[in-house]
């Protein structure tokens, strides 16, 4: 059960930010469908930062910081990086939405086909091969906390073997970070000049709210979530490797974000719903539910007759099969915001 | 006079905005080279310059001699950028008929693999000993056309009956069909069994199942790859633009697309319609599909799971570079198919790699989002050129919108653009 939750946190967490990342910038007024190629974006910067780090030795210039502690703070530089580059990238959509009045859908996939190309294009520069790894050692051994790292080998119940064990700091700071970005949306003066940006931009602006600042900002807070989004699922399920794809992740965040209605905790649900779909498709052979040591899934997967249609494959594609009915069954409540995708022209009425 | 007016011809002003975007894809691509080979020591000017003249005319390189790079006809980088042409051609027209109906296809990935999996099997599993190949090919061709259909139409459907955007449900369909053909295949024992090559499934000349070569191959003597299939291509092509622009059918589907609403006032099926052009769409992504993988000489990786194929990427480069033109779309997917070209002999030749293609691709993609404004750029250029008194009602038309995307032209240009 612990292992349980703990992988589907990990799948949940990225979901949850980047789907937080589409929600910014959609309440904003811009559809943000490049989500995906920043995710690939920061996920490169996030791991390139890591990678040129211990290749110059940065631990071993200080030996005396050189404790998992500091790990923790290099980790967080390195979700920053990814964020603040993953944020530059998005300012090409935000350009080209903004200031130039272009086809939101086409320039965001544009970004989405740039993204793994430029990525590939530095990898095979780089590391002269189709993916770029960590310079030494692997991601659970730099980055992952343990235990009996907190003090707390002694205990042995099911809080802290799930939820301080063997964890990565990043999926906490993300939920922190959750929390703060949906406050930010709706608690506080920012945020309710952004959503109105996303609903009636004219209203907005007649009451002197600038239209164009307001949807930048609510562009490069997406390209921020998004692009650090992107090095924690690189970071946590992928260790720490770029290989200019992540999976149709980004996309999954689309759906997340419209299945929980542009709303946060409706968003946090429906990750953790989709993180678990994820989990099952990764970890469906060492799977052991109710602790009695017969893992089910994987024995189901063995049948004869159930085998046949409970097998990876299928726990591969029911992730995309749930969202298709999900959608299909919620479309008609659903509620966009209003002015999203349309180009701010402020003669219009 | 006259040279205004054929500047102020729509056509010349998307070809024109084309080639501009084209062009900037191309001298972003060579900066790049330039800047990695300047920062990068194992690379250097040298190569750089070798990188960049590569990228402009990879398409009549004819190799190197004594480490410098020789130019001239090449028949084979010829006959095979032709092969390349082919499914991009078909991604490309089936994204610009969408597009030309008021929908975004970026479901033309799946479309294709569920075109992939149709050819394949009916190529491969019928007995050619019975059946003429020729007919098998024929009813495999059509098989993968009608797979891909049937998968174009489900995001149609989805749109039609219960308003999903169709980008997010072509989305889901990408990566369903994605793990479909991969359970698919799994179970089908048509993986190749020579050699160590077990990810991919044999080819389909092993079935005696192969494309005709139509003469192309005395054309393109060194090219193992043509083969009849770009002559299909430009047939197809050609029908969906009388479809599109003589028939009542390509009509209504415009219609449909540009009014969903007054269309069904004016009496037609908008449902209908609007699955029907999906359904469309995607039998030219499948038949593109069918059309590579029957040639005979090319192997598929049937572990899709983790990635979707580029072609429905490279379709929407292709339709939107060629302004959804489906005359055009042959064009422009030669261009991509060389440009695909000249990136296998970037990395044959320099220390760069073949993802600078990608890369300007993307950025002409990026371009095409606001070709309008080019286009718009343009109409002003010529306009102040030409005509002199004009030049008042223009730069205050601009002041007042900032974009000038109230004057006439310009405005007729983004009817057929959002069309």
């Amino acid at each position: 059960m612990s292992y349980l939750i703990q992988q589907t946190l990990i799948y949940a967490i990225p979901l949850m930010i980047v789907a937080l990342a589409g929600v910014f910038a959609e309440r904003s007024g811009i559809i943000n469908l490049a989500l995906e190629g920043i995710m690939i974006f920061g996920a490169f910067i996030g791991v390139l930062f890591v990678h040129l780090c211990q290749k110059y030795g940065v631990f071993e210039l200080l030996p005396q910081y050189a404790n998992w502690g500091s790990m923790q703070l290099f980790e967080i530089l390195g979700m920053v990086a990814s964020g603040l580059l993953g944020a530059a990238f998005a300012l090409l959509l935000g350009f080209a939405a903004i200031n130039l009045k272009a086809d939101q859908t086409i320039s965001g996939t544009a970004l989405n086909m740039l993204a793994p190309a430029i990525v590939l294009f530095f990898v095979r520069i780089i590391a002269n091969q189709e993916e770029l790894r960590l310079y030494k050692g692997d991601a659970a051994e730099w980055f992952m906390v343990k235990k009996g790292m907190l003090g707390l080998e002694a205990k042995d119940n099911f809080v802290v073997n799930t939820f301080f064990n063997k964890f990565y700091l990043a999926t906490y700071v993300c939920i922190l970070l959750f929390i703060v970005c949906s406050i930010i949306l709706y608690k506080t003066r920012f945020g309710l000049r952004l959503r109105s940006c996303g609903e009636n931009p004219q209203a907005a602006d007649s009451l002197g709210i600038n239209v164009r600042r307001m949807r930048y900002s609510g562009v490069l807070i997406s390209g921020f979530l998004a692009g650090m989004g992107g090095f924690v699922y690189a970071l946590t399920t992928s260790n720490c490797m770029s290989n200019g794809d992540v999976a149709g992740f980004g996309f999954l965040a689309l759906a997340v974000m419209i299945f929980g209605n542009w709303k946060p905790l409706n968003i946090a649900g429906a990750a953790l719903l989709f993180g678990l779909f994820k989990c099952l498709a990764a970890g469906y052979s060492s799977i052991d539910i109710n602790g009695d040591g017969v893992k089910l899934l994987f024995e189901l997967s063995k049948h004869p007759t159930w085998g046949k249609v409970l097998n990876p494959n299928f726990y591969r594609m029911l992730p995309y099969l749930i969202s298709l009915l999900v959608l299909a069954f919620t479309s008609k409540k659903s509620r966009a915001p209003k002015a999203e995708g349309i180009p701010y022209d402020k003669g219009q009425r | 006079m006259k040279t205004r007016s054929f500047f102020n011809k729509d056509g010349t002003k998307s070809v024109l905005s084309t080639l501009i975007s084209i062009l900037i894809g191309l001298i972003a691509g060579a900066l790049i080279i330039l800047i990695v080979g300047l920062v990068d020591d194992k690379l250097g000017l040298k190569e750089a310059w070798k990188g960049i003249r590569l990228i402009f005319f990879g398409l009549f390189s004819k190799g190197q001699q004594a480490g410098r790079l020789v130019f001239g006809f090449n028949s084979t980088n010829i006959g095979d950028m032709l092969f390349r042409a082919v499914p991009i051609i078909m991604t490309g027209l089936s994204v610009s008929l969408a597009y030309k109906t008021g929908l975004f296809n970026i479901g033309a990935s799946g479309q294709y693999l569920a075109g992939t999996t149709a050819a394949l099997f009916i190529a491969l599993k019928m007995n050619t000993a019975v059946v003429a190949p020729w007919i098998v090919w024929i009813l495999a061709f059509f098989g993968g056309m009608l797979a891909g259909a049937f998968w174009g139409a489900i995001p149609g459907m989805l749109k039609a009956f219960l308003n999903i955007n169709e980008v997010l449900a072509c989305i889901m369909t990408n990566w369903l069909a994605a793990n479909i053909v991969t359970w698919v295949f799994e179970g089908s024992g048509l993986q190749c069994t020579e050699g160590t090559k077990t990810q991919v499934i044999w080819k389909t000349s092993h079935n005696g199942v192969a494309t005709a070569k139509m003469g192309l191959d005395k054309l393109f003597p060194e090219s193992q790859q043509v083969d009849g299939g770009i002559i299909v291509v430009i047939l197809i092509a050609i029908l969906i633009y009388i479809l599109l622009t003589k028939t009542t059918l390509g009509f209504e589907l415009k219609a449909c697309g540009a009014n969903r609403h007054s269309a069904r006032y004016a009496g037609i099926k908008d449902k209908r319609s609007i699955v029907l052009s999906m359904a469309i769409a995607g039998a030219l992504a499948g038949a593109g599909a069918a059309l590579y993988y029957l040639s005979g000489s090319t192997e598929f990786h049937w572990q899709t799971y983790l990635s979707l194929p580029g072609e429905g990427f490279t379709g929407i480069a292709v339709a939107l570079l060629g302004a959804c033109n489906p005359i055009a779309n042959i064009f422009t997917g030669m261009f991509l198919s060389t440009l695909d070209v000249a990136g296998s002999k970037l990395s044959f030749f320099t220390e760069y790699n073949e993802y600078i293609t990608d890369v300007i691709i993307a950025v002409i993609v990026y371009l095409s989002a606001f070709s309008l404004l080019i286009k718009t750029w343009l109409t002003k250029k010529f306009k102040k050129s030409d005509d002199g008194f004009r030049k008042i009602p223009d730069v205050a038309y601009t002041s007042k919108s900032g974009q000038g995307d109230k004057l006439p032209n310009a405005a007729a240009a983004g009817k057929e653009g959002n069309a």
